[in-house]
Formats: C-alpha cells, sequence, structure tokens
C-alpha cells in the first residue's frame, strides 16, 4: 500500500464519517461545519488521486463560497434552541427506515461495480491545470460553453428577482 | 564512519527541508507579532508623539511585555456561548494566514512548497479564512458580534470574486500557478506592475479588505460594533484574533511582492545568490508592510454600502476590463494562434 492509497483512504473515511455527522447532528450550524470538513476531505481525495486542480476549485468554490453563503443565511435567520428541538423529534429511529433502504438500494450496485474488477486505475499521473484547460477549451468547448450560457441566464433571473421595484 | 543505511541523500533533503519550513513559518510569526511593535512606533511617529520606547532597546521588548500579559489574563468563554465553534475560530483565523505563506518563495532555492497550483491554493486558504470571523461572530451569541460578522461575509465574498479575476492577468503573462514560475517570467519580461497596472489597482484594495485593515475594517468597526466579531473574546484567544491580523498582512505584502514587483529579483543583476535574493525579497515587503500603516493612519473609514458598491460597480469591471485586454493581446501576440 503506498503513500497515496493511506492518503485516499484516510480522507476518504473522514469525508463518510462527516457526511454522518452532517444528517444526525441537529444544530444547523454544527451541520453545515461537518459538511465544510466533508467538502475539505474530498478535496484531499481529489490531491491524493492526482487532481490538485479539481482539489482546488472544490475548496475555493464549494467550502470556500457556496458553503459561506449556506452558513450566512443561518446566521441571519439566528435559529435557537427550539429548531434544535425540533430536528432531534425529527431525528426518531421510524423516521429512518425509508431513506436507509434507498440508500442500501444505491449502495448495491456501487458495491458490485466495486468488486467487480472491472474499472480503470486512477491516479496513474498528476493532472496539472494547464491540461485541464487545454481538455476545456479542446474537445469540451461545447459543454463549457452550455453551462456558461446556463450561468449567464441563471444571474438575469437573479438580477431579475432582486429589483426594487 | 559508515551511515546507517537508512540516512540517504533523499531523507537528509527532506530533513533539511522540513527544518527550512519550520524557521520560514516560525519567522514570519515572530515578524508578525512585532509588527504590532513596528505600527505604534510608525504611527506615533507621523502622529508627532513616541509611542511605545521603554521596554528595552527602542521599546522592542513592549510585544513580550504584552504578549506575556496576554497569557496571564483570564481567559473567559461567555456561558452564551457555542463552546466548540467559539473555540475553533480563532485557530481558524491563526491557521489560515499561516498556511497561506507555505506557497511564496523568498529565493530561488528559499521556499517551503513548490506547488503548480500555487495561486489557486492562496485562493482557496483565503476562502476559508472567513469561517474564523463568521464562526467567531455567531458563536459569541452577541448583537455586536453577529453583526459584525454579517458584514465581514458579505464584504470578504465581494472582494474575493474580483480577487480572483485581477490576479489572473498576472496567471496569464506567466502561463502558470506556480509563484517560482510567475517569479521567473517576471525576470524575464518586467516586474507586472507595469504591464499589469489594472491588476494591481484592482488588487490592492482587495488585498487589503481581506486582512480586514482600515479602511475596510467595517467588521470590528469600535466606534459602531464595539469590537465586532471578537466583542466576547478575551485573553490569548484575542490574541490570536489580533496576531492572525498581522500575519496575514505580513503573507499578503509577501504575495505583492512576487506577483506584482517581481519577489527576489533584483534589477540589473543577473545571478543573485541566496542571500541577496532574500534581502531583496524582505526589503521589498517591508515597504508594502509600512504602507498598510500608512493606510490605516492616512484614510478614514468609509460607509459600509460605499464599500460593497465600491467593490461591485468599480472593482470588479475594472478586473474583468483588465483580463480581457491582457487575453488579447497575448492572443494577438503569439504566433498562429490567431489562425
Amino acid at each position: 500500500m503506498s503513500l497515496q492509497d493511506i492518503a485516499f483512504y484516510f480522507f476518504g473515511f473522514i469525508a463518510v464519517l462527516s457526511t454522518i455527522l452532517v444528517i444526525v447532528n441537529p444544530n444547523p450550524v454544527h451541520g453545515l461545519m461537518y459538511l465544510v470538513v466533508s467538502l475539505l476531505a474530498v478535496a484531499s481525495v481529489f490531491f491524493s488521486l492526482g487532481a490538485p486542480f479539481a482539489a482546488m476549485l472544490e475548496v475555493i468554490v464549494y467550502a470556500g463560497a457556496i458553503m459561506v453563503l449556506f452558513v450566512f443565511v443561518v446566521m441571519m435567520l439566528n435559529l435557537g434552541e427550539s429548531v434544535i428541538r425540533q430536528e432531534q423529534a425529527w431525528l426518531r429511529p421510524s423516521t429512518w427506515i425509508g431513506p436507509g433502504i434507498l440508500c442500501a438500494a444505491l449502495l448495491f450496485p456501487i458495491l458490485r461495480l466495486m468488486l467487480d474488477g472491472h474499472h480503470t486505475p486512477a491516479g496513474l499521473r498528476e493532472i496539472g491545470p494547464k491540461e485541464v484547460g487545454i481538455a476545456l477549451f479542446g474537445p469540451y468547448l461545447l459543454a463549457v460553453e452550455l453551462a456558461s450560457m446556463m450561468l449567464t441566464a441563471g444571474l438575469v433571473a437573479a438580477y431579475h428577482l432582486g429589483k426594487h421595484d | 564512519m559508515t551511515l546507517p543505511s537508512w540516512i540517504t541523500q533523499e531523507t537528509i533533503d527532506t530533513a533539511i527541508k522540513s527544518v527550512q519550513a519550520v524557521v520560514i513559518l516560525v519567522g514570519m510569526v515572530v515578524v508578525s507579532a512585532w509588527m504590532i511593535w513596528l505600527e505604534r512606533r510608525l504611527l506615533a511617529l507621523w502622529q508627532d508623539r513616541y509611542g511605545p520606547n521603554r521596554v528595552g532597546p527602542f521599546g522592542l521588548g513592549q510585544v513580550i511585555a504584552d504578549m506575556l500579559k496576554i497569557f496571564f489574563k483570564e481567559d473567559w468563554t461567555p456561558p452564551f456561548a457555542d463552546k466548540a465553534m467559539f473555540w475553533i475560530a480563532p485557530a481558524i483565523a491563526m491557521a489560515m494566514m499561516i498556511l497561506g505563506f507555505m506557497i511564496i518563495p523568498l529565493g530561488d532555492t528559499l521556499w517551503i512548497a513548490d506547488l503548480n497550483i500555487g495561486l489557486l491554493f492562496f485562493l482557496a486558504i483565503a476562502g476559508l479564512a472567513v469561517y474564523a470571523v463568521i464562526l467567531g461572530g455567531w458563536a459569541s451569541n452577541s448583537k455586536y458580534s453577529l453583526l459584525g460578522g454579517v458584514r465581514s461575509t458579505a464584504q470578504t465574498i465581494s472582494y474575493e470574486v474580483f480577487m480572483g479575476i485581477s490576479l489572473m492577468g498576472v496567471v496569464m503573462q506567466a502561463g502558470s500557478f506556480n509563484l517560482r514560475e510567475i517569479v521567473h517570467a517576471q525576470q524575464e519580461q518586467v516586474w507586472f506592475v507595469v504591464t499589469q497596472l489594472l491588476g494591481f489597482i484592482v488588487w490592492v484594495p482587495a488585498a487589503l479588505a481581506v486582512t480586514h485593515r482600515t479602511p475596510f475594517d467595517l467588521p470590528e468597526a469600535e466606534q459602531e460594533l464595539v469590537q465586532g466579531y471578537h466583542t466576547e473574546y478575551s485573553s490569548m484567544k484575542f490574541g490570536m484574533f489580533m496576531v492572525s491580523e498581522y500575519v496575514g498582512i505580513v503573507m499578503v505584502s509577501a504575495l505583492t511582492t512576487t506577483l506584482f514587483f517581481g519577489g527576489w529579483d533584483v534589477p540589473f543583476v543577473d545571478n543573485e545568490g541566496w542571500f541577496l535574493s532574500f534581502l531583496s525579497f524582505s526589503a521589498k515587503t517591508f515597504i508594502f508592510m509600512c504602507s498598510y500603516i500608512l493606510v490605516r493612519a492616512a484614510l478614514p473609514r468609509p460607509r459600509y454600502d460605499q464599500i460593497m458598491a465600491a467593490g461591485w460597480k468599480v472593482c470588479l469591471p475594472i478586473s474583468l476590463i483588465n483580463m480581457l485586454g491582457t487575453a488579447a493581446v497575448i492572443l494577438w501576440q503569439t504566433p498562429g494562434a490567431s489562425s
């Protein structure tokens, strides 16, 4: 087992653990912090797979921008003790059955694929930012342009919704 | 004398690099702590008084005395605070600012981490540093702290957007995110402050906003918000917030030097040794640290909506124009790219 493998499993374990804690934690801000930890762990997994550019974008975009907005909104609402009690009331064992069955159904194909043995190994070499750029603006140019047009549409719509009459 | 088999060239190199990294990081924190003294002395000089000059030569011992005092103060956690979040906030503040220094090369051979995504790493660190202020403000469970946290979040999110874009011109000209290669590109071309003047003009307010310094210290505006997000903090937890601000100043000054003023480069000297390059780098960084203090001494604090409007309506368009212009010029000068 190489050092990369150890790092991969270590951060993968942290990611899974913190994501479970996001779900079971009744306090909204603590839950969001566990989500940030989970995102950082996923970024580290990307690092161990030899994709530093993807790892940094994960931290900048998700942990550094989107999650900050989430925390911002939760802070503005300033949910108190009553919400924590409400959450605790919702997290009874009987509510776990339905989602638990669905998750197990999703877990089954993933486990089968993993145990199948027919997969290409990841992280054979490091992919730097230059290669990602060449790929995005070469073979995947159409997808990039479509995504940018969709983002522009979202921006215009948000501007319209936020306009003062 | 024969060496044990585990001592190979690789382990020796690793050991030397580790020691170098620890020395650089500890040195940086010490420099940051003494910047408190520098700031007080310089402010005093410009306001025609002496400042702290009693403890040790030139008052240099003042920082040690203050640190000892702050360590022995009562470390009080308010009973209404969210304890875990309250304790983790100053640690995040300090850790993020120190981590940011990791990517900055002090010389051609004096560096800690030679990442090919160096500049992106800084942007990620700047993004994560917001959590210190948000969590500190929220966990204190006090109105002033919360208002400071809310302000800081809005300000940082707005200023991060064009901070990233303003640096992309530098990245395009150097053709790399790696800070050492950016310095090498400046040695071959010119210092990027010449060709990236618009980018530099936008970077300066963004850099001030990242460190929450005057005139962008709205999160802790003492006239309105007592002390903003660290109102409820005492003892060394407050000390960590305070020192992290100065670590941030040193880090951002070093980054300004590296990105726009040629890093360790000495003009008209071909092969600087490690000593000369370190000297050149420190001198440039020191000038920017002093200019931070001069800005604090000279400029008043604008209103909050003025800061937000300046960010979105002035700085963002300028940085976008700079990025488009740089890209156009590079494309025009590259042979065979226009076909």
